[in-house]
């Protein structure tokens, strides 16, 4: 295996964990505003606020590692991605600040305060439409080189219907995923009620994650042929996901076990984003940057590597930990005491 | 926009972003360690107060820690989006010590998360305090492994330009550059300062509105202290960033002196307006430039002849090193009589003017902070990387910058104001004699 595969894999794994983790959040929190507007406060807040406080900020350094690791790996995507992507990622930018930040006001400044629940949950469902325009932009025909430099045509890119796909299937695989883990955190805190609710969302957000997904992959076939084609070739990977999502429907369906439901979504995405990313190969952005010419030399390549599986060794036994403490022990998850300073 | 335009809001968005975030960063890296001291003191003396001491700096510490975080993000994020060909090539050189800190940040926040979830969980409040020791470990890292990437960019180093190639790179050289010892010591050293005095300045606020608790004097007493340490530190530090600036940067030193001619026995001016190339009204010390150098009176300090003109840096950044210095050398005397009269019992140390100093003294060192970034990135002008790429070269050649900008302003805007009003609200709302009571009704019950 060729350092920059292992640079690549390393940083997609990263993409995920921060999707993943990310959805849970974004999702929950628009759960959280949603139950003000509708008066089921009582039901959700709880379980939500003491799933999510002591995670907030773990979440967020994904997506800093992810950013980092990219350039440490692949200086030249800086050029690129860095010169196109300056209004989609600052808008994303400032819609994750109001977030962390009015997370922490509500939470520990001001509880109960609704106008920073309504921000930090509309914040959390538009995050992942703007963070989702970088892989619409990957797939190529929307960056155009002028002298030298990469301009990216904005007109082009808000009128494809690719754009849009992706940000719908963003939206609804964020509540999808939040509402399936919150239905499973809750039946583990006996919070029955909040665990039905969280249920029904989860089974009404399924159907159009699935089906967004199957429809990117079928306009891919006239937006970019040739990564149409690759995805041909990872056929048995999209099935597997396919066969897992139905998987997690069922045990929803028939209240049954929610902690594999939640393995089978994780399953189900974990195959999925790895069938596309590995389609995707060899272009960082179609058909400008390969892994190949982007990557780094090989002395930084090794001493990242290094230093990544060093940083590995600290942080999976403090994840273990922080598991451990607040998402899989009991008197935690059910409020037995308060705990927080 | 042309691209002369995008440069010049590239540089303005930074600066405002980095301006903003070093306050929350600064207290971020400082704090933790005061909790940490607080915690230790509390269980070494056993003493109550420090406990709840280090209990409610944890509490107001996590809104500043949020606005850390996002401001943290949006200047990492910007750092690509603003400058893509810096970081196209930094990436190649110094992406070591940046990937490191993201593993810092991630250390402190899976421990910061669990030490704000535990409060009441231990018996022992030693385990609790085990988990801060990751927190301020963590957050000091990041600082260290931060201004590793900034020192790179003020004394390049790891790496050879053949023919507009990058080759030769050694990652630990560009990390372990000239610069590097006392950037990093002077940032860390500084930010615990910082933290210290706007500590002390809270406890000095709530001592003059009203309160005449034994709570805040023993804060107060203590922050003082140990800022009294780290603002001695801080300036040894800074002699020694002096000596490093002569030998490796002298166009930063003299364009901060106003030192325009190569000389030995170079005087130190401080204060004066340049007013037509003239220095008027500025104190001279004899010989002290040299010394600050060089540690010999009569040694030579290259002057701002030795190098062309469009290689000096503005020379607005003497009113900036001022501005630090004095209140560097202020905050250590202000903190010595602090200390000294309290020991001896003197009345002036308790007096209403004198807390009021102190209240001053948390939002000036914040000033000499920003102060001394604004000297340290401006002094590197006209480049980005030293004698390797210029500013101008290395922004971004979009067209949207200067909306950016009205955007992230107003994003600093609502941060800024919001943090304020949730500290305040916070600890208005159950200041520490209310908490003092209710946690003693909670342990009554207990025993009940």
């Amino acid at each position: 295996m060729s350092l920059e595969i292992i640079g690549i894999t390393v940083l997609w794994t990263f993409l995920f964990g921060y999707i993943l983790i990310g959805a849970i959040d974004f999702g929950a929190g628009f759960f959280n505003a949603y139950s003000l507007l509708t008066g089921k406060k009582h039901i959700l807040t709880n379980i939500i606020q003491r799933y999510l406080s002591p995670v907030w900020e773990v979440t967020n350094v994904f997506l800093v590692f992810f950013f980092v690791g990219i350039i440490g790996f692949f200086p030249k995507t800086a050029f690129y991605y860095g010169t196109t992507l300056l209004v989609p990622v600052s808008i994303g930018i400032i819609l994750l600040a109001i977030r962390g930040s009015y997370y922490a006001f509500e939470t520990y400044g001001s509880r109960g305060h609704k106008g920073y629940s309504f921000m930090y949950g509309l914040s959390g469902l538009l995050l992942p439409a703007s963070l989702s325009i970088v892989l619409t932009i990957s797939e190529g025909g929307f960056v155009e080189m002028v002298d030298g430099n990469p301009v990216l045509d904005y007109w082009l890119l808000f009128t494809s219907p690719l754009t849009w796909s992706i940000v719908v299937l963003s939206i609804a695989a964020t509540l999808y995923i939040s509402a399936v883990f919150l239905t499973w955190y809750a039946n583990k805190a006996r919070y029955f009620e909040a665990a039905n609710l969280l249920r029904k969302y989860a089974l009404i957000w399924a159907l159009p994650t699935i089906i967004t997904a199957g429809g990117i992959i079928f306009e891919l076939r006239r937006h970019n042929p040739e990564h149409y084609a690759n995805i041909q070739n990872f056929w048995p990977m999209f099935l597997i996901s396919f066969i897992m999502f139905i998987g997690t429907v069922w045990l929803l369906w028939i209240r049954r076990n929610y902690g594999l439901a939640f393995i089978l979504l994780a399953g189900q995405f974990i195959f999925a984003f790895f069938g596309y990313g590995a389609s995707h190969y060899p272009y960082l952005l179609y058909p400008y940057l390969t892994i190949y010419d982007s990557f780094t030399n090989p002395a930084m390549a090794i001493s990242l590597i290094v230093v990544f599986i060093m940083g590995l060794g600290l942080l999976i036994p403090s994840l273990y930990l922080l598991m451990r403490l607040f998402l899989f022990d009991k008197d935690y998850v059910r409020g037995k005491s308060k705990h927080h300073a | 926009m042309g691209n002369e335009e995008a440069v010049f809001f590239s540089r303005v968005l930074t600066e405002t972003t980095l301006s903003f975030h070093i306050i929350y960063a600064t207290i971020g890296v400082g704090v933790p360690l005061m909790i940490m001291i607080a915690q230790w003191v509390g269980i070494k003396k056993n003493d109550e107060h420090y406990i709840l001491l280090a209990r409610r700096w944890a509490r107001g510490f996590i809104i500043t820690v949020a606005v850390g975080v996002v401001t943290g993000t949006a200047i990492g994020l910007q750092l690509s989006l603003l400058w893509p060909n810096f970081m196209e090539l930094a990436g190649n050189v110094i992406a070591l010590p940046l990937f490191m800190e993201t593993f810092a940040f991630f250390f402190e926040a899976i421990f910061l998360g669990i030490y704000l979830y535990t409060w009441d969980r231990f018996e022992n409040q030693k385990k609790h305090l085990l988990l801060l020791i990751p927190v301020a470990i963590g957050a000091s890292f990041s600082a260290v492994f931060i201004t590793m990437v900034n020192a790179f960019m003020n004394a390049p180093r790891g790496f050879d330009i053949v023919n507009g190639e990058l080759i030769n790179i050694n990652p630990l050289v560009a990390m372990f550059n000239p610069a590097m010892p006392t950037k990093v010591a002077h940032v860390v050293v500084t930010a615990y300062m910082t933290a210290a005095f706007v500590l002390a300045a809270i406890a000095a606020f709530r001592l003059l509105k009203g309160s005449n608790h034994e709570y805040h004097k023993k804060a107060l007493y203590l922050t003082m202290k140990i800022g009294l340490i780290f603002a001695i530190a801080t300036a040894v530090i800074g002699d020694f960033s002096g000596k490093y600036l002569a030998e490796y940067q002298p166009e930063k030193l003299a364009a901060a002196e106003w030192h325009f001619e190569t000389e030995g026995n170079a005087p130190l001016i401080m204060y004066g307006v340049l007013d037509d190339g003239e220095v008027k009204y500025a104190i001279k010390i004899p010989y002290a430039l040299s010394i600050l150098a060089h540690s010999i009176p009569s040694a030579e300090v290259i002057g701002l002849d030795q190098f062309p003109e469009d290689e000096i840096p503005p020379l607005y950044i003497h009113y900036l090193f001022d501005i630090m210095v004095t209140i560097g050398v202020w905050m250590v005397l202000l903190a010595a009589v602090f200390w000294i009269g309290t020991k001896r019992r003197w009345k002036m140390v308790t007096t209403r003017w004198f807390r009021w100093l102190i209240v001053l003294g948390g939002p000036l060192s914040i000033i000499a902070i920003e102060a001394g970034w604004w000297l340290a990135e401006v002094g590197r002008q006209p480049w980005v990387l030293r004698k390797i790429m210029r500013t101008q070269d290395a922004a971004t050649t979009s067209g949207h910058v200067d909306t950016m900008l009205v955007l992230f302003c107003l994003l600093y805007l609502i941060l800024g104001i919001g943090s304020v009003v949730i500290l305040r609200r916070m600890f208005r709302k159950n200041p520490v004699e209310q908490e003092i009571e209710d946690r003693n009704m909670e342990k009554g019950g207990d025993m009940l």
